[in-house]
């Protein structure tokens, strides 16, 4: 009983972080209706310039992380201004394109810098602590990157729902070309949106270095996570999201559990399924 | 004074609209008629932005101002009611307002004026805008345009698809608007409702201006026959 409670927690807590991966690709899904191909390896990306700050600098992972978010932001805007804003609106095959090219760069380029050797950012003493209620035991560390996903998702809801930001964001998601007609600018939009996202993505990177060895091939399957959760939960809702992550990755701690190599599989499964049972995603309206 | 000289317009390899010249005085309102496929929108569209035009082609109070950017064009002061009203679905009433509002210039028009002129969306502002009748989501668009306090506010098609008793509370705001002392143009496919709207009109068929003239002494057999071309 306990150990099923402990798996149950282990696998909410993983889905969690893989939300906080989806979320970005769900923002670019749904303001740019652009599909970004890059996301995993952006992800990777984040994760070894975090790994390279605190190797240049010797802070902990968590003050190294404050040290790339200004950079991925600054990426993520330019790489929307100069690059993606050429493809984004005209069809979704464009950006598809594009930006699977730029995994396929960001692949070997993080090769090439960094070799093709397994990291790991090290958490320190944090990732030995753990607490205990009512005898069930739960890593801090696993805990900690849950609650900072689950608090990321509820603020960009949050946002989109009631700021002048996300009020831009949904209008020109609606109707971009009206949308230039109420004052929105909406390459300049895009870009700051994108640099949002890698924001997001660099905090994901972390948190996901801090609990898994990572190299520079590990994109595509980070891709592959985060898009089933998103599809999962249905496109354009981001608790749907939360709610694809959790289920994602609470098979996968539960088919890990059962074996060490069906964990994913197991994953893979449950979201076959599901698309099966409901095609629109949980959240998903019927006809869209 | 917002003035179009000489504007030439395509789209790729169709040319919409052939050297039009056309004038609209601060404050004033222009009606702009002609038939389906007439240019009237491109026209319109090519003085927000949305179409490209060299910079000439458009002048407001002198300075050359064509082919710039929507948002430049709505921080000078030229604001357009798409056809169609296009508000967005996914926002209520007041967001759709508080867009424009926030983007626009600041100027006489406030939330709290606008509800003063349409009190009938006081009672809306909630509601998701896809829920609303016809003539209350135009109500909203002429609003969210407004809000951006534009000296020139240009309408395309306001009273399409309208019952006659919402085109009378259409405008009824657009007379608000002009005492305002606010430029109107209108275009309109209602030609008797639009020259009696406006001060002066235009006629165009085919890309080009072919009447123009004081909307009180228009002759309506001949704006007719130039508005079909027959």
């Amino acid at each position: 009983m306990q150990m099923a409670v402990e798996t149950l927690l282990n696998g909410v807590m993983l889905g969690a972080l893989y939300a906080l991966f989806g979320l970005g690709l769900s923002l670019s899904l749904g303001i740019m209706r652009m599909i970004n191909i890059a996301h995993g390896d952006l992800i990777v990306l984040g994760a070894y310039l975090t790994s390279a700050a605190v190797e240049a600098t010797g802070f902990s992972p968590f003050f190294a992380l404050l040290l790339v978010l200004p950079v991925m932001f600054c990426l993520g805007w330019s790489m929307q201004m100069f690059l993606l804003n050429r493809v984004v609106g005209r069809s979704l095959f464009a950006p598809l394109l594009l930006t699977f090219g730029i995994s396929i760069v960001l692949q070997n380029l993080l090769q090439e810098m960094f070799t093709a050797d397994t990291r790991s950012l090290r958490a320190g003493e944090l990732a030995l602590l753990g607490v205990s209620p009512a005898g069930i035991s739960i890593g801090v560390l696993p805990l900690l990157s849950a609650v900072v996903s689950v608090a990321l998702l509820g603020t960009t809801h949050w946002l989109i729902e009631n700021t002048h930001f996300g009020r831009q964001a949904r209008a020109v998601s609606d109707d971009p070309e009206t949308a230039r007609l109420v004052g929105i600018r909406d390459r300049q939009f895009f870009a700051t949106v994108t640099g949002l996202i890698f924001v997001s993505i660099a905090i994901a990177a972390a948190l996901y270095a801090l609990r898994t060895p990572f190299s520079p091939t590990a994109g595509p399957e980070r891709l592959l996570y985060s898009f089933e959760s998103v599809v999962l939960g249905g496109l354009g809702s981001i608790w749907g999201t939360l709610a694809g992550g959790v289920i994602i990755g609470t098979a996968q701690v539960l088919g890990a559990k059962l074996s060490s190599g069906l964990g994913p599989f197991l994953g893979h499964v449950v979201f076959l399924i599901a698309l099966l049972v409901r095609p629109q995603g949980l959240f998903g309206r019927a006809s869209a | 004074m917002l003035s179009i000289e000489n504007l030439s317009a395509q789209y790729g390899m169709f040319q919409a609209l052939f050297s039009v010249n056309l004038e609209v005085g601060p404050g004033e309102v222009v009606a702009l008629v002609g038939a389906n496929g007439a240019g009237k929108s491109t026209l319109l569209r090519s003085i927000v932005g949305s179409v490209k035009v060299p910079a000439v082609a458009v002048r407001l109070g002198g300075k050359a101002v064509g082919g710039r950017s929507e948002t430049e064009q709505l921080l000078d002061g030229i604001a357009l009611v798409p056809e169609g009203r296009r508000l967005f679905a996914s926002l209520s009433v007041e967001e759709n307002l508080l867009v424009s509002l926030r983007n626009g210039r600041p100027g006489p028009w406030t939330m709290v004026r606008l509800l003063d002129h349409v009190p009938v969306l006081a009672g809306l502002m909630s509601r998701p805008s896809t829920s609303l009748s016809g003539g209350q989501q135009q109500l909203v668009a002429i609003g969210r345009a407004l809000l951006s306090n534009p000296s020139y506010l240009l309408c395309d098609e306001v009273s399409l698809g309208l019952s006659p008793m919402a085109v009378d509370v259409v405008y009824g705001l657009l007379d608000s608007v002009k005492r305002e002392g606010t430029a109107v143009v209108l275009v309109e496919q209602n030609v008797r409702r639009a020259l009696a709207s406006s001060s002066r009109y235009y006629c165009m068929q085919k890309g080009r201006v072919v009447l123009e003239g004081k909307s009180s002494s228009a002759d309506y057999a001949r704006v007719s026959t130039a508005y079909f071309g027959v």
